[in-house]
């Protein structure tokens, strides 16, 4: 097994078009797992904690263009006002050790449908950004999870960055487990309301193979909300949203839970977070009237 | 390969290391420094907690080749002297786990006091107070004590961080 670290980003670009089966890692949060009990040797690994632009982070447009490799750690310090369902996502992720070193990159490229960055990603309608030596191209996360830990990637690409709109709206993240901390998503959740658009985003995780959207539950709750006069949602609307957003749903049943109680946590969540975001969209209301 | 790198103020190289080696490896098994320890290998148990350039991190999940030119300190470098000195004094947060009794079989030990030493930085270091317990637990959320002695460590973390803001009021004055 052979030990590739690049110190640029054009240079790690080239080593994984020429070691298209090496395996990059970033914090080795789940790459060395795999390594210390054996589960998979890949030919070589490529280190890419090394190249700069992967844990920077810049304004683009109205919203921010993350490098790939950005720790949870720093995603909740500097960019919780950027994207607060994800920085919600990030506070919940494994211990303050794990999240010092993972990063949404890694969350991208295992692909389990557990991580805790596809829901919110999902959500607000964020962008991949994906690399090799044939160019640069941007995917929708929308677009980008295909099957089970099978991703819109080609296998000579890098996950370079994520664009994260700028939020027009209120954004919360949930997530299920039996404590707070080194958990695995029993089911988790993000909503994000768009305001501008008049539109309302949806992550649903660890419920079916890859992270989805319950796109019937987003149509429904943008056509009962009241965007401009803030009055509250009927309580028939809530419980239907939370219905929608579980017949989605496709879990397994795991010793992390049954898919019954999935399907239930999942309606319970998407109820909760809606009344959040609910509340604050109508609070912003109040205070400009 | 070969892996060079900085350990508690040294600088130290080790050979024929492999490419998938974590650095707890390493450190332990390679460079005589076995105070991280080595249970779960996966991040679970916080056990091998070591700082990697100043961020704390789990050894068993550093791949040795990424430390190459940084620097690590391991529990061995809290006391003043670290590892190489011959009688070193205990750090604020040793003295602390000992009087408060917060070891029991003592494997998490050391990835507790690397941890709790973070928290102590991140907090008082920065002119802030004691932590709070919420604080504390969510800190060393990552730390599992198998013999569950949780009450007596939180009790050493709030002791070892009061003494440390104790002896920075005293120096500030």
């Amino acid at each position: 097994m052979d030990f590739l670290s690049p110190s640029t980003w054009e240079e790690a670009l080239a080593v994984k078009s020429a070691h298209p089966d090496a395996v990059p890692i970033m914090g080795g949060t789940d790459v060395m797992v795999e390594l210390n009990f054996d589960k998979h040797r890949p030919p070589a690994l490529i280190d890419l904690t090394r190249v700069p632009e992967l844990t920077r982070w810049a304004p683009e447009g109205d919203g921010v263009l993350m490098g790939a490799g950005l720790s949870y750690t720093r995603i909740i310090g500097e960019l919780a006002g950027h994207a607060p369902a994800l920085a919600q996502a990030s506070r919940s992720v494994a211990s303050p050790q794990i999240r010092n070193r993972g990063s949404v990159g890694g969350n991208l490229g295992g692909a389990s449908p557990s991580g805790e960055a596809h829901p919110p990603l999902l959500a607000t309608d964020a962008v991949i950004e994906l690399a090799s030596v044939r160019g640069t191209r941007r995917v929708p996360a929308r677009e980008f999870y295909l099957g089970l830990r099978h991703t819109a990637r080609a296998e000579d690409e890098l996950i370079a960055a994520v664009l994260l709109p700028r939020p027009a709206g209120p954004q919360y993240f949930a997530k299920i487990g039996t404590r707070n901390a080194m958990v695995i998503a029993v089911a988790s959740f993000a909503i994000a309301l768009d305001a501008a658009t008049r539109t309302v985003g949806t992550g649903v995780g660890s419920c079916a193979p890859t992270p989805i959207r319950a796109v019937e539950a987003e149509e429904f709750i943008a056509g009962e909300l009241d965007w401009d006069g803030g009055s509250p949602l009927a309580p028939g609307a809530v419980t239907r949203f939370g219905e929608l957003v579980a017949s989605v749903a496709r879990p397994i049943d795991d010793v992390r839970g049954s898919a019954d109680y999935r399907k239930h946590a999942l309606s319970v969540m998407a109820r909760r977070t809606l009344a959040w975001a609910v509340t604050d969209h109508r609070k912003g209301i109040e205070q400009c009237a | 390969m070969r892996v060079s790198f900085e350990v508690n103020g040294e600088q130290v190289t080790a050979d024929d290391v492999w490419a998938g080696e974590s650095l707890l490896y390493v450190l332990r098994e390679r460079l005589g420094l076995p105070g991280s320890k080595n249970a779960c290998e996966q991040g679970e148990c916080g056990s091998c907690t070591v700082y990697l350039d100043c961020v704390t991190a789990c050894s068993c999940m550093v791949a040795a080749g990424q430390a190459e030119g940084r620097s690590v300190r391991t529990v061995e470098g809290l006391a003043e002297g670290g590892a190489a000195g011959a009688d070193p004094a205990l750090a604020h947060v040793q003295e602390a786990f000992v009087a408060a009794g917060a070891v029991q079989c003592g494997f998490c030990t050391p990835g507790l006091l690397v941890q709790t030493d973070d928290l102590i930085e991140q907090t008082v270091g920065r002119g802030g107070g004691v932590p709070e317990d919420a604080e504390i637990r969510e800190h060393l959320a990552g730390n599992l004590c198998r013999c569950t002695g949780y009450e007596k460590i939180i009790d050493a973390v709030r002791t070892a961080a009061e003494r440390t803001l104790a002896e920075r009021s005293e120096v500030a004055r």
